[in-house]
């Protein structure tokens, strides 16, 4: 439990739409979303469980996570949801509007009933639990936490902002001390964090401006509701070649230095020490480099 | 089984087919009418498809009628359970 992958980003699929659902894997999203809650119509319930169902099967997502977003099981959808995207082990379910670790406990202990009727083990599937209430942000370190399959959390802005009587606002500064709050529960507990999706498809530096500000306060990726905004934020979340250059000659430095019994040692007359090489390993599992 | 009411699933989307049931007196057979933009390459197969279904849910008395833009299977398959479950009131987890 709790690899490292990237999840630069996760790509919103509806799921009661094969065209999209067949297509989520050409576009390079870290990790693809298949939605059975908001995006699908409360009559279409079970046409779009089927359908996820069936073409999680068959398809070929490439390298992307895969994950399917179920409805809450105070609605009459989620547990027929559970029963069936539970036996196919998707990557992760995520359970939208978490609001404490009872409600964890409580779908986690439905979900290994089901694994046990299939003969699945418990330790596969993963679970990401969206806050997306004031509730939830007050509980959100016990959420992150307490479970060892909960591998990464999210923040939903949108309902987020309505369980506030708020107004989601371009500058996000109704969510921005939920936002610290869930990434700093996040981190805390060493899961991935993800941020909430900038909902204007059209409004490229906006979407740009959002990605850099959720990367400098902690937030492992976003949310995205198009492909188009996929590159965006793969350009901000890639590190540049510069910053893999660095990081890589402090690592090989570090275990020279290391080797030799020297703990803290200079580059160009700059101090590096452990927190700097934990930062230069991370940027290089970011980018997929292995230091010889 | 017997189909209790006319249902349908699915969409006329691309990649998408729809699907209409509705039951037929006992007796009369079934009636099955597929179009598809693609049914000199896969009509075969599609009708195949159909026919197993109805088979697993021992549905004898009904048209069904199918609309396809290119499904593939695990979509058509999804759409002809949706449907003919619908139509047998045994759908779950959703609003009717």
């Amino acid at each position: 439990m709790k690899n490292f992958r990237n999840r630069r980003t996760m790509l919103y699929i509806p799921g009661n739409n094969p065209a999209m659902i067949q297509q989520g894997g050409v576009y390079g999203a870290d990790s693809i979303l298949l939605d059975l809650e908001d995006a699908v119509a409360l009559n279409q319930k079970d046409a779009a469980r089927a359908l996820v169902r069936n073409m999680i099967k068959v398809t070929n997502f490439y390298d992307a996570e895969v994950c399917v977003r179920v409805n809450h099981l105070s609605t009459p959808f989620g547990l027929a949801d559970l029963e069936e995207i539970v036996p196919l082990q998707p990557s992760a379910i995520r359970y939208p509007k978490t609001e404490s670790p009872e409600e964890v406990a409580d779908l986690l202990a439905i979900i290994e009933k089901i694994e046990d009727r299939h003969g699945l083990p418990h330790n596969r599937m993963t679970l990401h639990a969206m806050i997306e209430t004031a509730m939830g942000v007050q509980n959100v370190f016990n959420i992150a936490s307490k479970f060892s399959r909960v591998d990464a959390i999210t923040i939903g802005g949108q309902d987020l902002t309505a369980d506030m009587n708020i107004i989601y606002t371009s500058d996000g500064a109704g969510i921005d001390f939920a936002r610290k709050r869930i990434v700093m529960a996040a981190k805390a507990s060493h899961i991935d964090v993800i941020d909430t999706v900038f909902p204007d498809v059209n409004d490229e530096e906006g979407l740009r401006k959002e990605t850099e500000y959720a990367k400098k306060i902690g937030f492992t990726g976003k949310a995205v509701i198009n492909p188009r905004q996929i590159d965006i934020i793969h350009e901000v979340y890639t590190p540049t070649e510069e910053e893999i250059r660095k990081a890589y000659r402090i690592v090989k430095e570090f275990r020279a230095n290391s080797a030799a019994g020297i703990g803290v040692f200079a580059i160009e007359g700059k101090m590096i020490d452990a927190p700097i090489v934990a930062r230069a390993e991370y940027l290089l599992r970011l980018a997929k480099i292995t230091v010889s | 089984m017997k189909p209790k009411i006319a249902a349908q699933s699915g969409t006329f989307e691309s990649s998408d087919v729809i699907v209409l049931i509705e039951p037929l007196p006992e007796n009369s057979g079934r009636k099955i009418e597929i179009s598809s933009s693609v049914m000199h390459q896969f009509g075969a197969s599609f009708n195949r498809i159909v026919v197993e279904m109805l088979d697993q849910y021992e549905l004898t008395d009904i048209h069904l009628i199918a609309k396809d833009k290119g499904a593939l299977e695990p979509t058509i398959k999804a759409r002809l359970e949706t449907a003919i479950k619908r139509s047998l009131d045994l759908q779950e987890g959703t609003l009717k």
